[in-house]
C-alpha cells in the first residue's frame, strides 16, 4: 500500500512536468478501471455460488485499495480450496434448481438479469475487446460511447505503432541544482552551466530569467558559478527552474525537450528540433522591485 | 421565409479598428502579478502589480491588510502603476482571495520560488 502511494504521488509530481508520465499514469489508471469490472464479476461470482463468503467479498469491495483485494480472495481460494469446490457442487445443484423454478414463474425476473448480464458483458468486453470488429456496439442497436471508442482508438493506435508504448519510459533528466552558501546572505548555485548545457540555453538567458522571478541580483564568478544574492533552498530553486523549463524548453506542440532558442529582431524564438514547430516566447520582464535595504545605499547610484 | 445567403453582407467594409478593444494585444500587461522579494533575515516582502483598473487598490489593500494580518503599503511606480506591497509571504493568500473575488485564475501569475 505505502508503494502504490509513494508511486501516486510521484506520478502527481511528474504529471506537472513530464507529459509522458502524465500520459503512463493514464494508462496506469485505465487499466485500474479495467480490472475491477472483471475483479467484481469474479467476487459476484463467489458470493453467489459460496453463501459464506459473501460477507466477506462485501467487505472487500469497500477497500479501495485493489492489491489487496486481489490478495484476500486468492488467500481466500487458496486456504479453503476443497470446500469451496464443495460448496460450487452442491450450489450448482442449487442454482439448477433455481433455474428451474424462475423459469417456471418469474418472467420479470429474468428479463432484468439478461440486462444486468448484457451490461456486465458490454462493461469487460469493451476495454478487453482490442481487435476491430469485435466491439460491443455491433450487435446492439445502441450508439457507441465515449470511453469505447477512446478505447478502441487507442488500441488500434498502439496496435499500429507499438513504439509509442516504449518510447513513455523515456524521461528528461536534469541533475539537481547544487548550491552553496557563501557567507550569511548570498548563495552559490555551483552546477549551472551543467544544467545550461543540458537544457541547450545560454547561460545569461538562465540567469536574468532566475533574477526576475526570485527578485534578487547577483553575479557570476571566475568558476562560472553564479552567486545570488540571499538565501535560497534547493528546492525553491528547484521550482523557479521547473518553471523555467515549462516556459522556455518544453515545445508546447509535442513536449518535447529538443528546442532551440534564437533571437531574431529582438525577439526570442523557440524551434523544436524533433518536430518542427516554431514559436516565440515571451521576453523575460522584470517586475516592479521594492525598495529593499537602505535608501541612502540607492541614492548614490 | 428568410433566405440566409442573400443578406447584404459586404466583406470589404471597414471594420473600424479591430484591435480597439483590446488595447494591448500580445503585452503582457494584462497579468496580475504577484511576486515576492526577500528582506533581510527571514523576511520577506510581497507585491501585486497589474491590478485592472476597475478596482481600487486602496480599497483593496485595506482588505489585504485586515484579512492576512499584515501591514502594506501602495507604491506608485512610474511604469507599473500602482503597485500593492505586503509585508510577510502572501502570495497564496493574495491569489486564493482574487480568485474568490471572481478574478480568473489564468490572468494570475505568481512568481518567485
Amino acid at each position: 500500500m505505502h508503494e502504490q502511494l509513494k508511486q501516486s504521488d510521484g506520478a502527481g509530481d511528474e504529471g506537472e512536468e513530464d507529459p509522458n508520465a502524465m500520459f503512463g499514469d493514464l494508462k496506469k489508471k485505465k487499466k485500474k478501471k479495467r480490472e475491477i469490472p472483471l475483479d467484481l464479476d469474479g467476487e459476484e461470482g463467489s458470493g453467489t455460488s459460496t453463501p459464506t463468503t459473501a460477507p466477506a467479498a462485501t467487505e472487500d469491495l469497500d477497500f479501495s485499495d485493489l492489491k489487496k483485494k486481489k490478495k484476500s480472495s486468492k488467500k481466500k481460494a487458496a486456504f479453503d480450496l476443497d470446500a469451496f469446490e464443495k460448496e460450487l457442487q452442491a450450489e450448482n445443484r442449487n442454482e439448477d434448481g433455481d433455474e428451474e423454478e424462475a423459469g417456471g414463474g418469474q418472467f420479470l425476473l429474468n428479463v432484468d438479469e439478461s440486462e444486468l448480464g448484457e451490461n456486465v458483458f458490454a462493461h469487460s468486453e469493451a476495454p478487453s475487446g482490442l481487435d476491430a470488429g469485435n466491439e460491443a456496439w455491433l450487435k446492439s442497436d445502441r450508439d457507441y460511447t465515449y470511453p469505447e471508442l477512446l478505447q478502441r482508438f487507442y488500441a488500434s493506435l498502439h496496435a499500429s505503432n507499438p513504439a509509442l508504448l516504449t518510447s513513455t519510459g523515456k524521461r528528461y533528466v536534469i541533475v539537481p541544482p547544487s548550491l552553496a552558501r557563501e557567507g550569511n546572505k548570498k548563495t552559490i548555485f555551483t552546477n549551472i552551466t551543467d544544467i545550461c548545457r543540458r537544457m541547450h540555453r545560454q547561460p545569461e538567458h538562465v540567469i536574468q530569467f532566475l533574477f526576475s522571478e526570485m527578485g534578487t541580483t547577483g553575479s557570476v564568478d571566475g568558476q562560472g558559478r553564479l552567486v545570488i544574492k540571499g538565501r535560497f533552498q534547493q528546492k525553491q530553486l528547484e521550482n523557479v527552474l521547473r518553471r523555467y523549463i515549462v516556459e522556455y524548453v518544453t515545445c508546447k506542440t509535442c513536449k518535447s525537450f529538443d528546442t532551440l532558442l534564437t533571437k531574431e529582431n529582438r525577439i526570442f524564438f523557440m524551434t523544436c528540433e524533433s518536430c518542427g514547430s516554431r514559436r516565440s516566447v515571451n521576453a523575460i520582464k522584470t517586475g516592479f522591485q521594492a525598495q529593499v535595504g537602505k535608501r541612502s545605499k540607492t541614492k548614490t547610484t | 421565409m428568410s433566405v440566409q445567403n442573400l443578406q447584404t453582407f459586404d466583406p470589404f467594409a471597414d471594420e473600424g479598428d479591430v484591435l480597439g478593444s483590446t488595447k494591448d494585444v500580445g503585452s503582457q500587461q494584462n497579468y496580475i502579478h504577484i511576486r515576492i522579494q526577500q528582506r533581510n533575515g527571514r523576511k520577506t516582502l510581497t507585491t501585486l502589480q497589474g491590478l485592472p483598473k476597475e478596482y481600487d487598490a486602496k480599497k483593496l489593500l485595506k482588505a489585504f491588510k485586515k484579512e492576512f494580518a499584515c501591514n502594506g503599503t501602495l507604491v506608485e511606480d512610474e511604469e507599473m502603476g500602482q503597485v500593492i506591497q505586503l509585508q510577510g509571504d502572501q502570495r497564496l493568500k493574495i491569489s486564493n482571495f482574487l480568485t474568490e473575488e471572481g478574478i480568473p485564475k489564468t490572468t494570475i501569475k505568481v512568481h518567485g520560488f
